[in-house]
């Protein structure tokens, strides 16, 4: 088992979750997050006041997923965040421990695989 | 012995109605930035600076426009199409009473304006959250000459719809139904958000829409209300009848949403008031106050229709500025031609008290001017489209309007910000630096 974390653009997450789907992965945590990844800066000014934006928002996926979906979640995050311009993000790949499931204390495997 | 007197009271300035005139233009002036805070509401947050902008955009390009050109093309003396240049900047627009008013001239232009900038930025709802800036302030202001001034003409200023008999009393013709069908024409011109059909863009703080709502149906009682351009009994009635027909649209919009979905709606409730307010504008001082409660219950279906049908539709005008203005302005332009009551009036009957002719005149402001307002628009956009483009890329549009063309964001939080030196402290330093 592993977790996926992308970090994607927050105007990609939707095209990211429509491209999950389609790979037939279930079970995603999705949060807003701020980084910087070496993009560019942004220049705002409020009033006089000019400030470098350091930190841009991010959208990041935790996907936890056995051996054979790790490769599809990682497909569907390229897919679906990338535009091509500095800034698309990134993917990290962690192993996983345990896995539990809360209602029904499955494990491992059995955790990370959609109940039908 | 009546005129005569009519026409001594007509010829000097009024302290009551200038004051009342005075303030209602100050009213009116505060619609503005209250369909900013409506629009601004109904938007994605990352949109929310640009569509309020688009607003006040409007106070600024239309204003100057009103005065150098609009004013005169919209009221002075001209032919049945468009006034003359006489009026042109401010030219003998001075403190003596405008021909038929007790207030004066340069009040009645300041009142006029109010009601072209409002206008301006009503129209802004066709293309928020993917027109480019500096496109629409040029829209902006060829917009307010070439269509609202010309229909304000026709509607106010002496032009072929006024001297056939159509009744209009606050702008049903140039306001309302200018607005409407220029924003179906601005929405087909610009095209579709590049997520419209594809995601659900929500409105992204209703409260927002409610108080602007509220703003905006505060400012109409001087929008109708000095639509009389005194204290006398017209005005009194189309103020009054601001109050009574909007709540009536509210209460017939509560059932449709019942009826529909099952619950009343807050954005529902907010875009009723205006269905209100607009149905009220043309009719306010013409029909009685039953009349204008049966007039806000029936406002409330054809406009309602319009929203729900349009939504299945590929056309995204946006904020539905047809719906709520086009067909509301449509509805109370034809409702006059019906139940307008000399009795309370004291100008004109409708079809309903005998005068057949009086719907014939409505219908022909409500075939005319849409046709008017759709086809200048059209035109008028495809011409600026021909020199630049309207719209940023789809990356522009994903990142949002508000960074993209103003550099700022409605909600920034601050995180991650670094303080960037004064750039003329830099030069400073730069030109010290090798003489030292």
């Amino acid at each position: 088992m592993k977790l996926v974390i992308g970090i994607v653009r927050p105007e990609k997450a939707n095209d990211v979750l429509e491209a999950l789907y389609r790979a037939e992965v279930r079970g995603v945590s999705l949060s807003r997050v701020q980084g910087h990844g070496g993009e560019l800066d942004r220049v705002e000014t409020y009033r006089g006041t000019t400030v470098k934006m350091g930190l841009s928002e991010k959208a990041r996926f935790e996907v936890a997923v056995s051996e054979e979906f790790v490769q599809p979640t990682i497909d569907a995050l390229c897919e679906g965040g990338r535009t091509g311009e500095v800034g698309d993000g990134k993917i990290f790949v962690i192993e996983l421990e345990r896995v539990v499931r809360i209602r029904t204390g499955e494990t491992d495997h059995a955790a990370v695989t959609p109940s039908t | 012995m009546t005129d005569m007197l009519t026409l001594a009271a007509a010829g000097e300035v009024n302290a009551g109605d200038t004051a009342w005139m005075l303030a209602a233009t100050a009213m009116v002036l505060l619609m503005t930035p209250a369909l900013g805070l409506f629009y601004a509401g109904l938007v994605r947050s990352k949109n929310t600076l640009n569509t309020f902008m688009m607003c006040v955009a409007a106070l600024a390009v239309a204003t100057v426009m009103w005065a150098l050109v609009g004013y005169s093309l919209a009221f002075d003396e001209g032919n049945g199409i468009v006034g003359g240049l006489g009026h042109a900047l401010l030219n003998d627009v001075t403190f003596e009473p405008r021909d038929g008013t007790t207030i004066p001239h340069l009040l009645f232009f300041a009142f006029q304006a109010t009601f072209c900038i409002v206008t301006v930025a009503l129209v802004s709802g066709a293309v928020v959250e993917r027109m480019r800036f500096g496109p629409f302030l040029v829209f902006a202001a060829l917009w307010s000459v070439l269509v609202y001034a010309v229909l304000a003409h026709w509607a106010f200023g002496g032009g072929w719809l006024q001297e056939k008999g159509t009744l209009d009393f606050a702008g049903g013709i140039p306001v309302e139904m200018g607005s409407g069908f220029s924003a179906l024409a601005a929405a087909l011109v610009v095209g579709a958000r590049k997520d419209y059909g594809r995601q659900a863009l929500l409105p992204h703080n209703a409260v927002y829409v409610l108080v602007g709502a509220g703003l905006l149906w505060f400012g109409w009682f001087g929008f109708n209300g000095g639509s009389g351009f005194s204290t006398g009994n017209s005005g009194v009635l189309a103020f009054v009848n601001t109050l009574l027909t909007p709540a009536c649209t509210l209460s017939v919009w509560f059932v449709l949403d019942l009826i529909r979905g099952r619950q009343v709606t807050a954005v529902g409730a907010a875009t009723a008031i205006i269905v209100g307010c607009v149905a009220i504008t043309p009719a306010g001082g013409f029909i009685s106050p039953a009349w204008a409660m049966v007039l806000g219950a029936l406002a409330a279906l054809p406009s309602y229709a319009v929203i729900v049908l349009r939504t299945r539709t590929r056309v995204d005008e946006t904020l539905d500025v047809l719906a709520a203005h086009g067909i509301a302005g449509f509805t109370g332009i034809l409702f006059i031609g019906v139940f307008a009551q000399m009795k309370w009036n004291g100008v004109s009957d409708g079809l309903a008290y005998g005068n057949a002719e009086q719907l014939g005149w409505q219908a022909l402001a409500a075939v005319s001017a849409p046709v008017y307002a759709f086809g200048m628009t059209f035109v008028l956009l495809k011409g600026i489209l021909a020199v630049t483009p309207l719209r940023g890329s789809a990356h522009e549009e994903a990142i949002g309007m508000d960074i993209v063309h103003h550099g700022e964001e409605a909600y920034a939080s601050g995180e991650g910000a670094i303080l960037v030196r004064e750039p003329v402290e830099e030069k400073k330093r730069a030109v010290a630096g090798p003489r030292a």
